[in-house]
């Protein structure tokens, strides 16, 4: 079961009201008017089929969507989160094809037929995956903003690192890639967490890999 | 973001003639650079041309005893391949300290090159850039220039060029290989790909419009203790203050190419003959004519010192 329908509000339904709100101030449709007698370009739609968390998904999208804003805004996953929308915080990480990526930096139409994992079909309540049930244990967040994206993050490092992909603090780079804790510390960089679970996050993963963090 | 059109090429030299066809067209890759700035009004194409599935993404050896990378190899694939960290180890060291995990699996070869400088005035559409807009001035002379250029700067921009990968193709010699839009292709030796701001830092590289890079090629490799060094803020995932990427032979000779200090990565083959002498006369022939501002002199004394350390991890590697 889709965990978000155990609310009678979610809390994004609560920030939806405060988006319309606001929207009613600002009258965008007077803007988005005027704009086109002047000449602007008028939006593209493109098709797109992707399989999420195994279920086929065909959506018609402006292509400007990013591979972020598909999942939350039109397949309604918001486990991803959209933290700068600039690749710089890895909130919105999620698995590609078996490779995790920054959903917000890249666009849902380049993904034809690929095969997306979000933090909804790692797990669920009942079924946690195992990282996130490290996640839980070991305390490894405060405001849970960033947990989906290092979660994500999280199980993908531990397969690159069995698949031998080396990083910038590996020793010898002709042996095979080894897990330890600064290996995953380097790894993880690219999902910051202002709340500053580091220590609690590293001992998650660690505890995932079977080593002593 | 501006609407965009998009399409899917099916042959590197059906994107290259789209590019020219269609005004206002660009190429996407990763995307990873290219979306940022879409997002920010720097960049505004009204065409994208996806050049993913091109099959441009394997990595060859060449009847030269070198390699050749696909453009669309992915950052990640390239740092990991067997052959690229035994033989041209100073290549993976360069790819793992740019970016983040994340980044490097969507990043690819010919992206990489092509990365715009992170300049924050480039970035910020309320202030002059010469770069963004020709003519409208250059907003970090004067202002905070601590991660700006020191040589090879021109009085219309100071913006670094940012990537680690295309430092250690210089150190390389890597040639860059493309198609252009009447379908014939060339050869462009790394040293030559890009270009000093002048007085037209919007132009950054020498390819035409509508020019796809489709591959670059790796030499036999050269063997040598090759180091990469980068100085940042931070100890991963930040852009290089200094980077120095260092090849020393056996016989104390070598080759050394820096990141951070140009426009372009940046070697002075002449430098090289001083190796014997050691780090300060290393870098006096390589940033000689240095300009630096206030805020990033000391960049000059960062890279001598980086260099030094290079040597003697080099030595140390040998002993």
């Amino acid at each position: 079961m889709d965990p978000s329908n155990d609310w009678k509000f979610t809390r994004r339904e609560v920030l939806k009201m405060g988006a319309v709100s606001a929207t009613a101030l600002a009258v965008p449709g007077l803007v988005a008017a005027t704009a086109a007698k002047d000449g602007i370009r008028s939006p593209v739609t493109a098709k797109v089929a992707l399989e999420v968390n195994g279920r086929a998904q065909e959506l018609d999208l402006d292509t400007r969507t990013t591979l972020l804003d598909a999942l939350r805004e039109h397949m309604h996953l918001t486990g991803t989160k959209k933290g700068c929308d600039h690749g710089q915080c890895g909130a919105c990480t999620v698995i590609v094809d078996g490779r995790r990526i920054n959903s917000c930096l890249t666009l849902a139409v380049m993904h034809e037929g690929a095969k997306v994992t979000t933090i909804e079909g790692l797990g669920t309540p009942a079924r946690l995956h195992p990282m996130q049930a490290a996640f839980i244990k070991h305390d490894g967040y405060q405001c849970g903003y960033c947990t989906p994206g290092q979660i994500c993050s999280a199980v993908a490092v531990l397969d690159e690192i069995r698949d031998d992909i080396p990083s910038h603090v590996t020793g010898d780079l002709t042996a095979k890639a080894r897990i330890n804790p600064i290996e995953l510390r380097e790894r993880m960089s690219g999902n910051i967490c202002r709340c500053g679970a580091y220590s609690n996050i590293q001992e998650a993963i660690a505890e995932v890999a079977g080593v002593k963090a | 973001m501006k609407p965009f059109t998009y399409e899917r090429a099916t042959t590197p030299a059906a994107a290259a003639s789209a590019a020219a066809r269609v005004p206002g067209a660009k190429f996407i890759a990763g995307g990873t650079n290219l979306l940022d700035l879409m997002k920010i009004g720097v960049e505004e194409p009204a065409h994208l041309i996806d050049v993913n599935g091109l099959d441009l993404d394997t990595i060859e050896p060449t009847d030269e005893g070198g390699l050749r990378l696909g453009a669309m190899v992915r950052n990640t694939d390239l740092a990991a391949d067997a052959r690229i960290r035994r033989d041209y180890p100073l290549l993976s060291r360069a790819l793992l300290a740019g970016a983040s995990g994340q980044l490097r699996n969507k990043a690819t070869t010919g992206g990489n090159l092509l990365q715009r400088t992170r300049c924050p005035y480039f970035y910020d559409t309320n202030q002059a850039c010469n770069k963004r807009l020709p003519g409208s001035g250059c907003a970090a002379i004067g202002g905070f220039s601590r991660q700006h250029a020191i040589v090879g700067a021109s009085k219309s921009c100071i913006a670094v060029h940012p990537s680690d990968m295309a430092v250690a193709m210089r150190a390389l010699d890597a040639t860059v290989e493309t198609v252009r839009p009447d379908g014939s292709t060339r050869r462009i030796p790394i040293a030559d790909f890009h270009t000093l701001p002048g007085n037209t830092p919007h132009i950054e590289n020498v390819l035409a419009p509508g020019e796809l890079i489709t591959a670059v090629t790796l030499p036999r490799p050269v063997g040598g203790t090759q180091l990469y060094h980068k100085v940042r803020d931070r100890a991963s995932y930040a852009f290089a203050l200094v980077s120095v990427a260092m090849i020393v032979q056996p016989d104390g000779s070598g080759r050394v190419a820096l990141g951070g200090v140009a426009h372009k990565p940046w070697r002075v083959e002449a430098a090289e003959t001083e190796f014997p002498k050691g780090a300060k006369a290393v870098a006096t022939r390589l940033l000689a004519g240095a300009q630096p501002t206030e805020g990033n002199a000391f960049k000059v004394t960062l890279v001598e010192r980086t260099i030094a350390a290079s040597l003697a991890e080099a030595k140390e590697a040998k002993a």
